[in-house]
């Protein structure tokens, strides 16, 4: 009946069955890219995804990095309306761009704007029709940005993480983030992005080519990691 | 049916009509966006148009020679020729100074000039023609409003006083100031570009200029500046405005040298070359007109995902004449003897008569 194009990423994540619950439901996904190699992509694929009229997700998107007009035309070009989406309460769009907690400053620490985030999360979720609890993802972009927002504060971040992790089991989100893996990597103690992979149930790792660069193929994503935890 | 608010289909008709016409020194870009010159018509071409406005350009400095400032000179000067607003801020203690160094347009008849050298290309003369055509198919559409868009400048030839002592820029001197000022300037400079729907009168470019060099109070405060550029990007976002920012990356730690480029839209870096680099002369040619390097190692993305395909990624910095800023893709040398990588040799007219060797 519906014919969707899926390709290796969505057979990877299982995303290629029209399948209720959405696969990715209760899960925590990393995503990681370099200056070289954007990963948003894989995020435009996902949101896309998740608002796909067969499921009944609901998508709350944490947007630190671009506002809500150019995702509105990226999703459009992929099929996808947000605007309508926004209007039939399956799309959130949190505007962070502005948001910066300086130290002590006007009562809004780093602590506080980020517990106060976490609050909005939880009340649009809890909102939200009980059927449809089960149903929402949450979407970051991206993480980096929102250390700098926190003015350094990593461990903020982290315990904000931390609490959006517990929505992933007490109503079944999926948590999708996007962070950049080479800031870290020349750290010397990268607490905070081994944290966050080892919070992550599945890690998409967006890289360059190893050749250089080629006009059809603009990078890979070579590892795609999926822990299952029984327990 | 009634007619119901929310539309059925993922699909809406687009109501406007034509493209809303801009002021000058703008032009219509794909996906909504709109450019403004870099003031360098080779870098235009290479970023897939110009600097789209809302765009925040970083540019990575290199200690060794101020190539960075050849950037900077063209794109102030390109905004005060076609009466755009301009913000400079610098860490000089008078940075109005710096003003009277910019380019001025160079004379229209000086444009031939930039033809390459006929006589050089006599041998290659079968494989230029191609390019020659590929190049007029772009260039067909901008050559009426040319001027409108871009100049060439003569770097020789100061520009003119009254573009200067214009009221249309502000220049601020980041040594003594603290961040919040630097900050306040800006928003308000950028509050007169308000970004709408509709057609745009006037932009406005801001140009920092080496913005964590020590002699700034502020430059130990990595979280503080950090924070700093991501309020200007957002604020730039919101309006029509371009931002460059240049910065010296040895200044900053690895790791938030690679947060300040995750935050730039477009990315470049200048290098310089080495005086009589024996190898590298062998390797490219033209290398004796060649003053630097710029790399180009992101293009801003704004409304898309789709990336900009770039021939290259390292263009050669050369002065013609001495007077005009030029971009070159690199050329390798034709290579003697049969073991050079086959690149250099591909390009058929351009192989020399010693490479009788090759098997091939």
């Amino acid at each position: 009946m519906n014919q969707r194009s899926s390709n290796l990423l969505d057979e990877a994540l299982g995303l290629d069955q029209v399948i209720e619950p959405w696969p990715l439901r209760g899960r925590v996904v990393a995503i990681e890219d370099q200056v070289e190699t954007s990963g948003s992509f894989v995020l435009h694929h996902l949101l896309k995804r998740s608002l796909s009229p067969n499921s009944s997700n609901v998508t709350i998107f944490i947007a630190f990095s671009q506002p809500f007009s150019h995702y509105d035309r990226i999703l459009r070009k992929l099929g996808c309306n947000l605007v309508s989406q926004r209007d039939n309460s399956r799309f959130f769009f949190f505007d962070m761009l502005k948001l910066q907690c300086p130290d002590g400053d006007e009562g809004i620490t780093p602590e506080g704007g980020l517990i106060a985030l976490y609050g909005k999360i939880h009340k649009t979720i809890s909102a939200l029709p009980e059927i449809s609890w089960k149903n929402v993802s949450i979407i970051i972009d991206d993480l980096s940005l929102m250390e700098v927002a926190a003015n350094g504060s990593s461990d903020y971040v982290l315990d904000f993480l931390h609490y959006c992790r517990t929505l992933t089991s007490e109503f079944d989100c999926s948590l999708i983030t996007l962070n950049h893996e080479d800031i870290y990597s020349s750290e010397d103690r990268p607490t905070f992005f081994i944290q966050m992979e080892y919070l992550a149930d599945i890690l998409i790792k967006a890289e360059p080519l190893a050749t250089g660069l080629a006009t059809d193929v603009h990078g890979q994503v070579p590892k795609c990691y999926s822990c299952f935890i029984v327990g | 049916m009634a007619a119901a608010k929310t539309r059925t289909s993922t699909f809406s008709r687009n109501l406007s009509t034509a493209p809303p016409s801009h002021g000058p020194g703008l032009k219509c870009g794909p996906n909504g966006t709109v450019f403004l010159s870099s003031g360098i018509p080779d870098l235009d071409k290479i970023l897939g148009g110009g600097f789209p406005l809302g765009s925040l350009v970083m540019v990575m400095e290199d200690a060794e020679a101020p190539h960075h400032m050849l950037l900077l000179r063209n794109f102030m000067a390109q905004g005060l020729v076609l009466g755009q607003h301009l913000l400079y801020s610098s860490p000089a203690r008078d940075p109005r100074g710096f003003l009277g160094t910019l380019p001025s347009p160079a004379a229209s008849k000086d444009d031939k000039s930039r033809e390459r050298d006929p006589d050089q290309e006599k041998g290659l003369r079968i494989a230029w023609q191609y390019k020659k055509y590929f190049g007029e198919n772009q260039l067909d559409g901008q050559r009426d409003g040319k001027h409108e868009y871009s100049n060439e400048f003569d770097l020789r030839k100061p520009l003119e006083r009254h573009f200067i002592n214009g009221p249309r820029i502000d220049c601020v001197s980041i040594q003594d100031s603290d961040l919040s000022t630097l900050r306040d300037r800006c928003a308000t400079f950028l509050s007169q570009f308000p970004r709408n729907d509709g057609s745009i009168s006037c932009a406005g470019r801001i140009a920092i200029q080496s913005f964590c060099a020590p002699q700034c109070a502020y430059s130990n405060m990595e979280w503080d500046m950090l924070s700093f550029i991501r309020s200007l990007k957002s604020m730039v976002r919101s309006s029509n405005s371009v931002a460059i920012v240049t910065f010296p990356p040895s200044l900053l730690s690895p790791s938030f040298c690679k947060r300040w480029q995750h935050m730039a839209d477009t990315l470049l870096s200048v290098k310089a070359i080495q005086d009589e680099d024996k190898e590298l002369a062998q390797l490219l040619t033209g290398y004796q007109d060649m003053v630097g390097f710029l790399n180009v190692h992101k293009v801003a993305r704004i409304n898309t995902q789709v990336p900009v395909i770039l021939e290259a990624t390292t263009f050669s910095i050369k002065l013609q004449k001495r007077r005009y800023l030029v971009l070159e893709c690199l050329n390798q040398a034709p290579v003697d003897g049969s073991s050079g990588t086959s690149y250099g040799t591909s390009g058929g007219c351009s192989s020399s008569s010693k490479t009788g060797n090759l098997d091939f």
